[in-house]
């Protein structure tokens, strides 16, 4: 119970202060981690096909400002972006908006709104108001926007984040979730739950009985995601660009390639349904 | 008091009128420029404006006392009350920066004890004071919340206990801590009044029995938006109970539902005979939609602001939407959304385009050029934009105000700072250029994308009725400033961010900021000693400095400028430097 909570608590406050930019290169860095040189080898190229995306525009608008050599050298600035100094060359020099407090000009409510949780139970109020006091201290002991991103930075650095992308059909938000936050399927299932409104992946319970089941099982619940008993199936798309049944290798593994997330309508995971069924048969031998 | 000072004013020789005609002539004056205009003919007019004024609006909190408010306006009723920077929105203002309303509230509870409604933007306001407010004030009626902080729903539950008159208790995007749903219980079983109940930003749960007694006694009800946690099978409880709402907030839309609660709901809003404000929809999929289409014939504003639908959702319901005048969308429904607002809404008149995933540069959707020219094409009498995209052109800027020339408000966000026009790579500026010379109504523009002096020229010399500029990521010296400054004659809100504006921009407008409400300017080219100079050459004028450093530094990197007939913040935390 305490330990789940934990990690809900973990996973609210790591994407409360989700990073897309980070989350691209701290996705590098994971895999980097997880093996040997090759793998070293392509989170550079990775780097590098990022930076790419940007360069013409800003490159463009140096140019015309006559200001490129500040341009040429802010590059490896960003290539590097791992000291302080790094980090405030990359905000002057790039303004990227996911670096730059305050833009685009959307009140706080409503970026917190698109990423919030429904929560359908207390057991989860409980965590979500954790989760406010935490930001309350953590905003508190901010001196400035500047130094809130570089503490920000540096505490995903330390935590060695791992954020993919999640996107559940029918839904055209996507979200992004943070891995090293989980050490099992059972609670990442549970925060995708969350994340996307129970409602949409239960297969029979109306709203009030879906309370009352959550409210009963609590942390215990176990995820339909996961079970087949829901009309969605999790699948990922690994290193290779294969796409997979979530759960069929051991977490480690799953870890160290998962690229992206999707939660599928179990009626278009045609091309899965052969190892759909194989999970259901084996899930139904323990029982 | 009203009629000794009637016996005194009859003394008066000159006099032409009895005071009570001027009075209740004055009171029929619905404009505040107009009251403010009165005023100024002869002491007699002011006067009879001084007794007559019910409500007053204060634009800035720290502009004047609540001391002075109340011996000037004896009479007030109704208290509008605007607190921090509008940069606070955004974090750019630091926590316990001010603007708490406590202080206004005992002024007024000793001089105002029959007020009657308040409605406040980006003030702090504290449970406290909530519970002071309800039981100070036995005629209170209304209160409204938008973009404040400090309170939970224990203030609320205050109000619902204890404000028995009340009629209005509208709550959008606060920064409120959502203890529990419980506090809608708290209204007596007694209470009938409620004509406005607006909670449609709290996250919890809420006592929906409750909720649907407070609904049913309250026979007045014309505008309910409720929170994401309500069904749409609770929804369609309460819908039952309510048919002549004229405004509804959704809760989430996307429940499964049998045949018959989709029957039941759609019969519901087949009811609702009155609607013209329709909003919510959080988490909505287009497969429900269907059930909204036959209470959409009157329909003049719709806030799809925090629903994501697709295009063709949106184009569906819009078919059914013939007279609608203001739109708010996020920008899941892409161009092809923005083609069918432009198709179905010829009265349009007001746009509004939020992003869903602001942060994330790699997302390819969203709305571009091509979606924005598609609905000026269509609704001719727009005048009002709100519009976050990824990419622009000048030549689509330009079209758009060709095809509507009447813009008051055109306000572009450009996602990514600095951006050029993504065809031709040059800069933006002749994109605002035609915004301001063909829009000559223009009261407020905000301008993004890659700018130079270039458009502060254009500005300058064409925007001649612009009250309010917000910019960020733009210009080239201090040259820009100074045009907009020596340039737009009713300026009274300039923001300014991240432009390399200095000293001599900032002092260039001495002669121009007693006639402004305020001046913001953050992360800009200001120095302490260029600030310290305008304040030692304006002393009417308070001039703070937000100093967020814990290092010793030259550079103003916050400023906030604003006249102030109630002289330097009494109130200041370490941080605010009154210079």
């Amino acid at each position: 119970m305490s330990t789940v909570s934990k990690d809900d608590n973990l996973a609210l406050s790591s994407e409360d202060s989700s990073c897309p930019e980070e989350s691209e290169l701290e996705l590098g860095l994971g895999l980097s981690l997880s093996s040997g040189s090759s793998s070293k080898s392509h989170h550079h190229h990775h780097a590098r096909i990022y930076t790419a995306k940007d360069f013409p525009s800003s490159a463009a608008a140096a140019a015309a400002a006559a200001s490129s050599p500040s341009s040429s050298s802010s590059s490896p600035n960003n290539i590097t972006a791992g000291t302080k100094r790094a980090a405030a060359d990359s905000l002057v020099a790039n303004n990227r908006p996911s670096q730059v407090v305050g833009w685009p000009p959307l009140r706080t409510y409503r970026v917190n709104s698109f990423n919030s949780h429904a929560k359908s139970t207390e057991v989860f109020n409980s965590v979500a108001e954790k989760s406010k006091t935490d930001n309350t201290v953590a905003r508190k002991t901010n001196d400035n926007g500047n130094d809130n991103n570089i503490n920000a930075k540096e505490k995903r650095h330390l935590r060695s984040s791992l954020f993919v992308k999640v996107n559940m059909d029918g839904i055209p938000i996507g979200r992004k979730v943070d891995l090293s936050a989980h050490s099992s399927y059972e609670t990442l299932a549970q925060t995708l739950e969350d994340m996307f409104n129970e409602s949409t992946t239960v297969t029979t319970c109306k709203g009030s009985n879906g309370e009352d089941y959550g409210f009963i099982i609590g942390g215990e619940r176990h995820s339909k995601l996961l079970d087949g008993s829901s009309k969605f199936v999790l699948t990922y798309e690994d290193k290779e660009g294969d796409w997979m049944l979530v759960g069929d290798v051991p977490w480690g593994m799953f870890f160290s390639s998962v690229r992206r997330l999707r939660i599928m309508r179990t009626s278009e995971a045609n091309g899965l349904a052969p190892r759909l069924e194989e999970n259901i048969k084996k899930r139904c031998k323990p029982i | 008091m009203m009629e000794c000072r009637r016996k005194k004013e009859n003394q008066n020789p000159n006099s032409t009128f009895p005071d009570e005609v001027l009075e209740r002539i004055s009171g029929m004056l619905k404009s505040r420029k107009d009251k403010s205009t009165v005023s100024l003919v002869c002491k007699e007019w002011y006067n009879a404006e001084r007794w007559s004024r019910r409500s007053v609006f204060i634009g800035n909190c720290y502009s004047v006392s609540p001391e002075i408010l109340t011996r000037r306006f004896p009479n007030i009723r109704s208290v509008t009350l605007k607190g921090k920077p509008r940069f606070s929105d955004f974090n750019l203002v630091p926590a316990n920066w001010g603007a708490d309303i406590h202080s206004w509230l005992v002024v007024f509870a000793g001089k105002y004890p029959w007020l009657e409604e308040l409605r406040l933007k980006r003030m702090t306001v504290t449970d406290e004071s909530l519970e002071f407010l309800a039981l100070q004030f036995p005629n209170f009626k209304a209160l409204s919340l938008l973009s404040c902080d400090g309170f939970s729903t224990d203030g609320l539950a205050s109000i619902a206990t204890n404000c028995k008159n009340l009629t209005e208790l509208d709550i959008q995007e606060n920064g409120i801590e959502d203890k529990s749903g419980n506090w809608l219980g708290c209204f007596p079983d007694s209470f009938t009044s409620l004509e406005v109940l607006n909670f449609a930003n709290l996250h919890n749960d809420v006592n929906f029995d409750a909720l649907e007694k407070l609904v049913c006694r309250c026979k007045s009800l014309k505008t309910l938006k409720v929170n994401k946690s309500v069904t749409l099978e609770q929804l369609q409880r309460l819908l039952v109970h309510v048919p002549q709402l004229g405004e509804l907030g959704t809760g989430s839309f996307s429940q499964e539902l049998t045949a018959q609660q989709c029957s039941d709901l759609e019969s519901a809003f087949k009811n609702c005979r009155n609607l013209h404000t329709l909003s919510g929809l959080w988490v909505a999929t287009a497969q429900y939609l269907p059930v909204l289409y036959s209470a959409c014939t009157n329909l003049t504003f719709l806030n799809f602001s925090y629903a994501p639908l697709d295009s063709d959702g949106l184009a569906k319901l819009l078919v059914h939407c013939p007279k609608l005048q203001r739109i708010w969308v996020v920008d899941t429904v892409e161009d092809k959304g923005l083609e069918a607002v432009g198709s179905h809404c010829p009265l349009l008149e007001e746009l509004r385009v939020f992003p869903a995933d602001p942060f994330d540069e790699g997302i390819v959707h969203g709305v571009t050029e091509s979606g924005f020219i598609a609905v000026s094409q269509g609704c001719p009498r727009l005048h009002y934009v709100l519009y976050f995209c990824r990419q622009m052109t000048n030549a689509a800027v330009a079209t758009v105000v060709q095809n509507c020339p009447d813009f008051t408000h055109f306000r572009l966000c450009i996602m990514h700072p600095g951006q050029p026009d993504y065809l031709t790579q040059e800069s933006m500026d002749e994109a605002f250029g035609a915004v301001v010379k063909t829009c000559t109504k223009l009261q407020r523009l905000a301008v993004s994308g890659y700018l130079t002096d270039l458009t502060f020229e254009y500005i300058g010399k064409y925007a001649k009725n612009l009250e309010t500029l917000s910019v960020a990521f733009a210009g080239s010296s201090d040259w820009g400033m100074r045009c907009v400054l020596d340039g737009c004659p009713k300026l009274r809100k300039l923001e300014v961010r991240d432009c390399p504006f200095g000293n001599g921009a900032l002092l260039s407008g001495l002669g121009k900021y007693e006639s402004m409400r305020s001046l913001w300017m953050s992360d800009c080219n200001l120095t302490m000693n260029g600030v310290r100079l305008l304040a030692k050459e304006m002393p009417r004028l308070n001039v703070e400095v937000i100093k967020e450093e814990t290092y010793e530094t030259h550079q103003a990197k916050k400023v906030y400028v604003y006249r102030s007939v109630a002289g330097p913040r009494r109130d200041a935390p370490p941080f605010v430097l009154t210079l």
